[in-house]
């Protein structure tokens, strides 16, 4: 297997102080992302998922963007597969996060491989964030320790602010105060990041015309996965 | 839709998630893909997630509307530009649709 890490010296251990940063950074991060998850189980509910659906899809599906995606077009009245299908594409990036981590996550300290178990534990907590925290360190300890701990904190707060969340929209009235604008909100409040290049801000515009173009004539939620055409703005560098 | 279809709609999307994780994590780590498919792949979800922001903000089922969430959105969109928390951006937008369904 082709390892873009394997050339990187295995650094010596790092500093204690390095240790701790990273460990505060990835817990803030945890607690960040349990905000998040409060939001998630209110829609959830409100679009109509018991607060045990919303806990167990946290729980196992444990990708926030594609979880609100499916919960949007379901409460849009949408078909089983048409909120799959862009849940589904939205997970597509996590398949892409798995080639980045997989060098820098499946081995430990002293360069052995880990069990097949364990990266397959690991494998469930393969996420932007996760991602992100441990892309962004270089030494490889370092980018071991961010990853398990963002996961470990992510985990922790993203089940139990659904869970909150998802109790607290079950005795609310939800329409009345204004929980349906908490999906667009959401999905606007991810969208920054894939902004920075030209071609994203091409690829955002043509989904968004192209979604509420084709609304009135095919089925709820379909528009959505049509609106994937945008990524062909990819196809040139 | 049924309660037993969104049971099956969340294990089956669970499964997938999980699947494309692992497949990525486990069983292709460390490989690249032709440039291109990579280049598409980075763009899902700009695309995605503003057609997302654009359905929910517009569309009620397959009709095209105006309505409180707009002034909801506007404000999200506020909020994200002033880099506010995303607690913050989701509790405004909730809190302007509220009011101007409250007042209209």
């Amino acid at each position: 297997m082709i390892d873009d890490d394997s050339a990187q010296p295995e650094s010596t251990a790092p500093e204690a102080a390095d240790r701790r940063r990273v460990v505060s950074a990835s817990v803030t991060l945890g607690v960040a992302v349990g905000v998040t998850a409060l939001s998630f189980g209110l829609a959830a509910v409100s679009a109509g998922a018991s607060v045990w659906q919303a806990c167990v899809l946290s729980f196992f599906t444990f990708t926030g963007a594609s979880q609100f995606s499916a919960m949007s077009v379901v409460g849009a009245g949408g078909s089983a597969v048409a909120a799959f299908g862009g849940a589904a594409l939205l997970a597509v990036r996590n398949f892409v996060y798995g080639l980045a981590l997989a060098g820098r996550v499946s081995v430990d300290d002293d360069g052995r491989r880990l069990s097949l178990g364990r990266r397959l534990i690991a494998a469930h907590f393969v996420i932007d964030e996760t991602t992100a925290m441990t892309t962004t360190q270089l030494n490889p300890r370092l980018a071991r320790t961010a990853f398990w701990v963002t996961a470990l904190s992510l985990f922790i707060t993203w089940n139990l602010g659904t869970l909150v969340g998802a109790l607290a929209g079950s005795v609310l009235d939800t329409q009345a105060l204004g929980f349906d604008a908490a999906f667009p909100a959401a999905f606007l409040a991810m969208l920054p990041p894939h902004l920075r290049t030209r071609q994203g801000r091409f690829a955002a515009l043509t989904g968004a015309v192209v979604c509420v173009a084709l609304t009135p004539f095919v089925p709820v939620g379909v528009a959505i996965l049509v609106a994937v055409v945008g990524v062909l703005f990819g196809v040139r560098p | 839709m049924s309660n037993t279809t969104l049971w099956w709609l969340i294990a089956v999307l669970s499964i997938t998630a999980y699947g494309l994780k692992a497949f990525g994590f486990v069983l292709a780590g460390g490989r690249r893909m032709p440039a291109v498919v990579e280049r598409c792949l980075a763009l899902i979800p700009a695309a995605l997630l503003a057609a997302l922001v654009a359905k929910d903000t517009f569309t009620v089922a397959q009709d095209v509307v105006v309505d409180a969430r707009l002034a909801g959105v506007v404000v999200a969109g506020a909020a994200v530009w002033r880099r506010a928390p995303f607690i913050a951006v989701v509790a405004l937008a909730m809190a302007a649709t509220a009011v101007v369904r409250a007042v209209a």
